[in-house]
C-alpha cells in the first residue's frame, strides 16, 4: 500500500503534476521539530536533514522534494538502509508534523555564495 | 625451562634466586628490608629458628606492594643480561618506546634509561597500555617504522591487548615485549605470582603474526631480530615475546660463550607470480570498463606513484576505501565507490573485504533476519585481487572477512608487485585502444567535476546549523592549515569523510585511514603516536576526535604534553555512542517497540550528557592548550587560528565543538 504510494507520487513528481505545497501538509513545523529529534530521525539525518553519506547514504530529507503522502509511505514502507517506522513506533500525525518541519526550513545557500566552500 | 646459576668465576655475585633463598634459610625477614637495602643487616625472625619450607613467607609489605621485589638484588659482577638486551634493540633503529611502567619488565626498563641512555629508543611514559600501543600503532603509519612497547606480562597485556587486535586488523607491526616471571618456585609471592603466566603470549596469539619466550640472552638476541623481520615482511602485523625476569636481571653468563647480535636483513616482500600478473594485466589491458579499488594497497610514498602510473597507463578510475592514504583525491580518476557497478573488470589491492566491495547488505531483518544480501556489480564482471592477507594463517578472530570468489587471486603485496603489474599491462596494452582510453579519462573528468559540485552543494546544507555541522567544520579547518605541511592524524568516517571530500589530499601523510579493527579507544593515542612521527618530520598534525572514543583512554593527552608533542584535537562533541544509538532504533523499529530515550537526547545508555563531558577542563588539566565548548559555528574560524599557532609554537591544543550525529 505504502510502496505504491510512493511509486505513484514519484511518477506523479516526475510528470510535474503535483506541486509539493508546505501548507497542505498541515503539519506544525514547531512539533515537527520536536518529533524529528525524539523519534532519533536526527541521528542519521542530522538536525537539519543535512543527511551523511555514513549514515543516511547521502540522502538529504531537508526539503523532500515529495508530497507528504509519498514522505510517509517511504517511512513505513522503506525495505532498505532505513529501518521502517511503524504506526505503533510514529503516528502519521508525527509524521506530518516532521514533514511540515522539514520543509519550513531556510534554503540552503549557493555554496558559490560561501566563501569557505570555494 | 633451564635455570642457570651464577658463573663459578664470580663466587661472591648471588643470583637473585639464591639470594631470596639463602636469605630464607638463614632466618631474615624481610619486613624491615625495604628502607635499608640490606637484608642482611636485619634483626633475625623469631620464626626463623622454626622448621619450615625454606621460601620467603608472603607478609603484608609483599602483598601491599604491586611489583613486590622491594628485596633488591644483591650487585652482581658483570653486565646485566638487559644490558645486552638494549644492545640488541640498539642495532634496530626503534626510535621510542611508549610503555606504563611495571615490575615484570624492571630489569630491562632500569638498563634503557641508564645503560642505554633513554635514547633509541626514547621511553614515553604512558598512563595505559592500550594508549601505548594505539602510539606505537599511529606512529607507523607516518614514519613506516615500527616502535616497540613493554607492557606487564598478565594485567598489562590485557590491557594492552585490544590495541594490539586494531594493529593485527589494520596490518601495522608493532614490536610488544612482556615481562613475566616464570620460576614458580622463586618468584616473589602474592601480586608478581598474580601477574605471572605459564604462557602470556597466549593471550594475544589469535592476532599476533609470531611470539616466542626466550630462556637465554642469545634466544633473545634471536628472537628480537626475527620478531622485527616477521613484523615487517607485508602483510604487516604485530609480534609479541615475553621478557623472563630473571633473564633480564641476572647477570650475563660468562661460561665462554660469546654473545653476538644477529644483523638485520629486511625480507623481500611478496611479490605476485609472473603468470598472474600477465593474466591480471591482460585483464585489464582488455577492459572497456576497469576499476581499481584500493584499502591498505600504499605502504610508501613511492606506492601512491606507482598507483598514479597504473591508474593513468589505463585511465581507469581508482575507488579508494581509505584504509591508507593511497590516491591523491585530488587526480582526476578519484571516484567514488559507484562506479563499481559499471566495471566490467575489478582490481582490488589489498581489501579488506572484497565481498563487501562487490556485494551489498542491508541490515533490515528480511530473510529471517538475515537481511538483504545484493551483488553490486554485474554479471560477468572479472574479478582481481592482490592481497598479502591471503598469507595470514590465523583462524578465530574473523577479520578475514566473507569469502569472495576471484578469477585471478594474488598472494602476495600489492605495493611490490606494482611494478611488474605495470610493466604487463603496458605490454598488453594494444595500440588500437589508446584513443578508448584516452576517451575513458574525459569521461571520468568530467565525472569528477560533477562530484565535486555536488559535495559542496551537500556541504552547504545546514550551514549555520546548530550543533554545528561536519561539513562545517571541516571548511573552518582548511584555511588555517592549508599552507603548512599537514597531515590528518585520525580517522574522518565518523564526520562523514568530510576532510577527504573537501581537503585536497595529495601525498602519502595526508592522512593515516583508520583504526582497522574498530575498537575504541584508538583515535586518540594513535593520533598522537602519529604526530609524534609528524614532529620529527616538521608537519603539522591535525585531528578530528569522537567523543565517545576519547574517553577511553583521556591519559594520552598527558602523554602528549610531558613529550612536547605537538598536535591540533578538534573534538567532534556529538554527545553519544552514535552508532549503537542507531542500531538500538533499527532494533526497537523492528520490534514495533519505540525506543526509550530517558530523558535524553536518544536511547538510554548511548548518550554522553547529563552531565555534559568539559573536555576543554581535561585538556587542560593535563597540559594541552584548549578552548572550547564551540557552539556556534561563526566562532570556530578564530578559535582555530589561536590553536594552530599554539601547535605551532610544539604544544598540543583541543578545541572543544558541539556538533552534529555525523
Amino acid at each position: 500500500m505504502h510502496r505504491f504510494a510512493i511509486r505513484a507520487a514519484v511518477a506523479a513528481l516526475a510528470l510535474g503534476l503535483v506541486v509539493v505545497d508546505t501548507a497542505a501538509a498541515a503539519g506544525s513545523p514547531d512539533k515537527g521539530k520536536v518529533a524529528f529529534i525524539r523519534n532519533g530521525c536526527y541521528l542519521c539525518h542530522g538536525t537539519v536533514g543535512q543527511g551523511s553519506i555514513t549514515t543516511s547514504r547521502g540522502k538529504v530529507v531537508n526539503h523532500t522534494k515529495l508530497p507528504v503522502e509519498a514522505f510517509i509511505g517511504f517511512v513505513r514502507g522503506t525495505n532498505r538502509s532505513m529501518p521502517p517506522y511503524s504506526e505503533k513506533v510514529i503516528s502519521d500525525a508525527d509524521l506530518t508534523d516532521i514533514y511540515a518541519y522539514l520543509e519550513s526550513l531556510p534554503k540552503t545557500a549557493d555554496y558559490k555564495t560561501i566563501p569557505l566552500l570555494q | 625451562m633451564a635455570r642457570r646459576q651464577s658463573g663459578s668465576d664470580r663466587p661472591a655475585s648471588v643470583s637473585r634466586r639464591g639470594f631470596l633463598a639463602s636469605t630464607a634459610v638463614a632466618g631474615a625477614a624481610a619486613t624491615s628490608a625495604a628502607s635499608t637495602g640490606a637484608l642482611a643487616a636485619t634483626a633475625p625472625d623469631p620464626i626463623a629458628a622454626q622448621p619450615r619450607p625454606a621460601a620467603v613467607r608472603p607478609d603484608a609489605r609483599l602483598a601491599a606492594t604491586d611489583g613486590g621485589r622491594s628485596l633488591d638484588v644483591a650487585k652482581a659482577d658483570g653486565a646485566a643480561g638487559s644490558d645486552f638486551m638494549v644492545d640488541v634493540i640498539k642495532s634496530l633503529d626503534i626510535d621510542y618506546l611508549p610503555a606504563n611502567p611495571a615490575s615484570s619488565y624492571r630489569g630491562i626498563h632500569e638498563s634503557l634509561i641508564n645503560y642505554g641512555g633513554n635514547k633509541k629508543p626514547e621511553f614515553l611514559t604512558c598512563t595505559h597500555e592500550e594508549a601505548a600501543v594505539a602510539m606505537c600503532h599511529g606512529y607507523f603509519k607516518i614514519a613506516g617504522k615500527p616502535l616497540m612497547t613493554l607492557v606487564h606480562g598478565v594485567v598489562g597485556l590485557q590491557h594492552a591487548s585490544m590495541a594490539i587486535y586494531n594493529a593485527w586488523v589494520d596490518r601495522v607491526p608493532v614490536m610488544i615485549l612482556g615481562g613475566t616471571d616464570l620460576d614458580a618456585a622463586h618468584r616473589p609471592p602474592g601480586v608478581p605470582t598474580i601477574h605471572s603466566a605459564q604462557d602470556i603470549n597466549k593471550l594475544v596469539r589469535d592476532f599476533t603474526k609470531w611470539d616466542d619466550q626466550p630462556v637465554s640472552l642469545q634466544h633473545f638476541a634471536q628472537s628480537f631480530v626475527r620478531a622485527y623481520r616477521f613484523a615487517m615482511t607485508p602483510p604487516y602485523e604485530p609480534v609479541m615475546l615475553a621478557l623472563d625476569a630473571e633473564l633480564q636481571e641476572e647477570p650475563i653468563r660468562n661460561d665462554g660463550e660469546k654473545l653476538y647480535i644477529p644483523r638485520y636483513v629486511a625480507a623481500a616482500p611478496p611479490q605476485g607470480e609472473s603468470g598472474a600478473v600477465r593474466e591480471a594485466a591482460r585483464l585489464l589491458a582488455g577492459a572497456e570498463r576497469p576499476v581499481i579499488i584500493v584499502d591498505r594497497a600504499v605502504r610508501s610514498p613511492n606506492g601512491m606513484k606507482l598507483l598514479v602510473e597504473l591508474a593513468e597507463l589505463l585511465q581507469a578510475p581508482v575507488v579508494d576505501q581509505r584504509g591508507r592514504m593511497n590516491f591523491p583525491n585530488t587526480h582526476h580518476l578519484a571516484r567514488a565507490a559507484n562506479v563499481v557497478g559499471q566495471a566490467d573488470v575489478i582490481i582490488g589491492l589489498e581489501l579488506a573485504d572484497y565481498w563487501a566491495t562487490v556485494n551489498s547488505f542491508i541490515d533490515n531483518g528480511e530473510h529471517g533476519g538475515h537481511g538483504l544480501q545484493e551483488s553490486k556489480i554485474k554479471p560477468g564482471t572479472k574479478l582481481i585481487s592482490i592481497s598479502s592477507l591471503d598469507l595470514n594463517m590465523k583462524s578465530n578472530y574473523q577479520d578475514f572477512q566473507r569469502f569472495q570468489v576471484v578469477d585471478v587471486g594474488m598472494a602476495a603485496d600489492s605495493e611490490a608487485t606494482l611494478p611488474a603489474l605495470i610493466e604487463a599491462v603496458r605490454a598488453a596494452l594494444p595500440n588500437d585502444r589508446k584513443d578508448a582510453i584516452a576517451k575513458r579519462g574525459e569521461a571520468s573528468r568530467k565525472a569528477k567535476e560533477a562530484a565535486r559540485v555536488r559535495t559542496h552543494e551537500l556541504a552547504a546544507i545546514g550551514w549555520d546549523a546548530t550543533p554545528i555541522s561536519t561539513a562545517r567544520l571541516a571548511a573552518e579547518i582548511w584555511p588555517h592549515i592549508k599552507d603548512l605541511d599537514w597531515s590528518l592524524v585520525g580517522q574522518d568516517r565518523y564526520i562523514s569523510y568530510w576532510p577527504s571530500r573537501l581537503w585536497p589530499m595529495d601525498k602519502f601523510h595526508r592522512h593515516i585511514g583508520g583504526s582497522g579493527g574498530a575498537g575504541q579507544g584508538y583515535n586518540l593515542p594513535a593520533s598522537i603516536g602519529a604526530a609524534l612521527a609528524n614532529r620529527d618530520r616538521g608537519r603539522f598534525s591535525i585531528s578530528i576526535q569522537c567523543d565517545g572514543d576519547f574517553m577511553y583512554s583521556p591519559g594520552a593527552m598527558w602523554t602528549a604534553a610531558r613529550h612536547k608533542i605537538p598536535l591540533l584535537t578538534i573534538m567532534h562533541n556529538n554527545h553519544a555512542y552514535h552508532q549503537e544509538t542507531m542500531h538500538l532504533v533499527r532494533m526497537a523499529n523492528r520490534r514495533d517497540r519505540v525506543t526509550n530515550i530517558g530523558n535524553d537526547l536518544g536511547p538510554i545508555g548511548t548518550r554522553i550528557e547529563n552531565p555534559n563531558i568539559e573536555y576543554a577542563k581535561i585538556a587542560e588539566s593535563m597540559g594541552w592548550w584548549s578552548a572550547g565548548p564551540i557552539k556556534d559555528p561563526s566562532q570556530l574560524g578564530p578559535t582555530i587560528k589561536r590553536a594552530v599557532e599554539v601547535v605551532k609554537s610544539g604544544q598540543p591544543a583541543l578545541i572543544d565543538v558541539w556538533t552534529q550525529p555525523r
